[in-house]
């Protein structure tokens, strides 16, 4: 039990899928114009990441060694257009506004790593908790990056507007090197937080 | 004819760039850019495949997933074929050309993985380009992805020297030069200074 608490938990702050591991980052900056958006994105990939967990695990004694990176790819691709077409049906100005970057979910290196790194080898339950943490994780990572940018570029939140009539926003925040900026500076704030200096590492 | 083709490569390399305005292949650009040669072998093997795969995926498209009626295919067709042909050039890569093997080898691999090649293919399809238009396309983003990649490598190569703050060295230091890049590119699209802050 405490141990699919600490699988689910880890993937919240201590390894963060975008501010700490520095995974997904392409969905990450394209998408979190608006918190809107930014949360659209981190449940579908949630979706599809707990999914895959799940087949994956339930597959990983069956899955031949050598050809287990395509089969992975197969599951994942599987699932995205399961939810590239649900939301179309169900949210399909949401499925609109992020536009390629819903079957772009399955070169999500996230994804693919956890379904490597932890499904492979861990039985089911720690797998669904490992993929609704990192999810999460994400989903959170998502929404912080976007709000700061929704907040700055256009003075509104969900939507909703936040600064007042006399705030000028800089449109800067919402176009394309807003998006590298803030994610620049919450990383480095991350890391200052955590008090160990810099990542360095990255993984491809 | 001939102008469309070009505004859609000049577009592809310049106002509309791969990495720094669309934010496909964020990893290579972080991952792959320490040194200027990692940086120019990334981007020629990029370019290479990003080609091929978009002609390929094309055709798929078109001869295949569209006459079938199976277009909701398109993500699993699409990811399955970038993989089997990054193997499949690698393979004839280490037959016929050794030389260029032993310089783009090392980056095969993480292609697969590399969004720019798989979103290019979709764009390719969302924008319905007929062949030599998509041609046109691959070869501008791949140019563009080179550019990018090739100036960011430059930049990082003088940032190893420069006295950053602890928590910002590595990858936020780098994601800043990024935002400064991608604001200079901001430029192509005839975004001025004043436009961007809200002055």
């Amino acid at each position: 039990m405490q141990r699919l608490w600490s699988d689910f938990h880890k993937g919240i702050l201590k390894e963060n899928a975008i501010l700490r591991l520095l995974l997904g980052l392409c969905p990450a900056l394209a998408v979190t114009t608006a918190a809107v958006n930014g949360l659209g994105m981190g449940l579908a990939s949630t979706a599809v990441l707990v999914s895959s967990n799940v087949l994956v695990s339930l597959l990983r004694r069956h899955i031949p060694d050598k050809i287990r990176i395509p089969c992975y790819i197969v599951i994942i691709a599987s699932f995205v257009t399961m939810v590239d077409l649900l939301m179309e049906a169900f949210v399909p100005e949401l499925h609109e506004a992020l536009g390629i970057f819903v079957p772009l979910i399955v070169v999500n290196c996230l994804i693919l790593g956890r379904a490597e790194a932890f499904a492979s080898r861990n039985p089911l339950a720690n797998a669904i908790s490992d993929g609704l943490g990192m999810g999460l994780g994400f989903t959170l990572g998502l929404v912080a990056l976007a709000s700061v940018r929704e907040i700055l570029g256009a003075g509104t939140l969900f939507g909703l507007s936040v600064m007042g009539s006399a705030f000028r926003p800089a449109l800067l925040m919402i176009l394309p090197p807003g998006a590298f900026l803030t994610l620049g500076l919450m990383v480095g704030l991350v890391n200052w937080w955590s008090g160990r200096g810099a990542t360095g590492h990255h993984g491809l | 004819m001939a102008s469309e083709l070009i505004v859609i490569f000049v577009g592809a390399a310049l106002i509309n760039n791969v990495v720094l305005m669309q934010f496909l292949g964020i990893c290579p650009l972080l991952g792959v850019s320490r040194t200027l040669s990692m940086a120019k072998g990334m981007g020629a093997a990029v370019i290479f495949v990003m080609a091929i795969s978009s002609m390929v995926t094309w055709g798929l498209q078109h001869y295949v997933l569209e006459p079938m009626s199976i277009e909701y295919m398109q993500t699993v067709a699409f990811i399955l074929v970038i993989a089997t042909l990054v193997q499949f050039v690698e393979m004839v890569m280490l037959r016929y050309s050794p030389a260029l093997y032993r310089a783009l080898g090392v980056y095969l691999p993480l292609i697969t993985t590399n969004c720019a090649i798989m979103g290019v293919a979709l764009l390719n399809i969302r924008d319905n380009y007929g062949f030599i238009e998509t041609v046109s396309h691959a070869v501008g983003s791949g140019l563009g992805f080179i550019l990018a990649i090739i100036l960011f490598a430059g930049i990082r190569e003088r940032l190893e020297r420069a006295d950053v703050p602890a928590p910002m060295r590595g990858t936020p230091i780098a994601l800043v030069v990024a935002a400064l890049l991608s604001m200079a590119f901001m430029g192509f699209a005839g975004f001025g200074v004043a436009d961007m802050f809200g002055l």
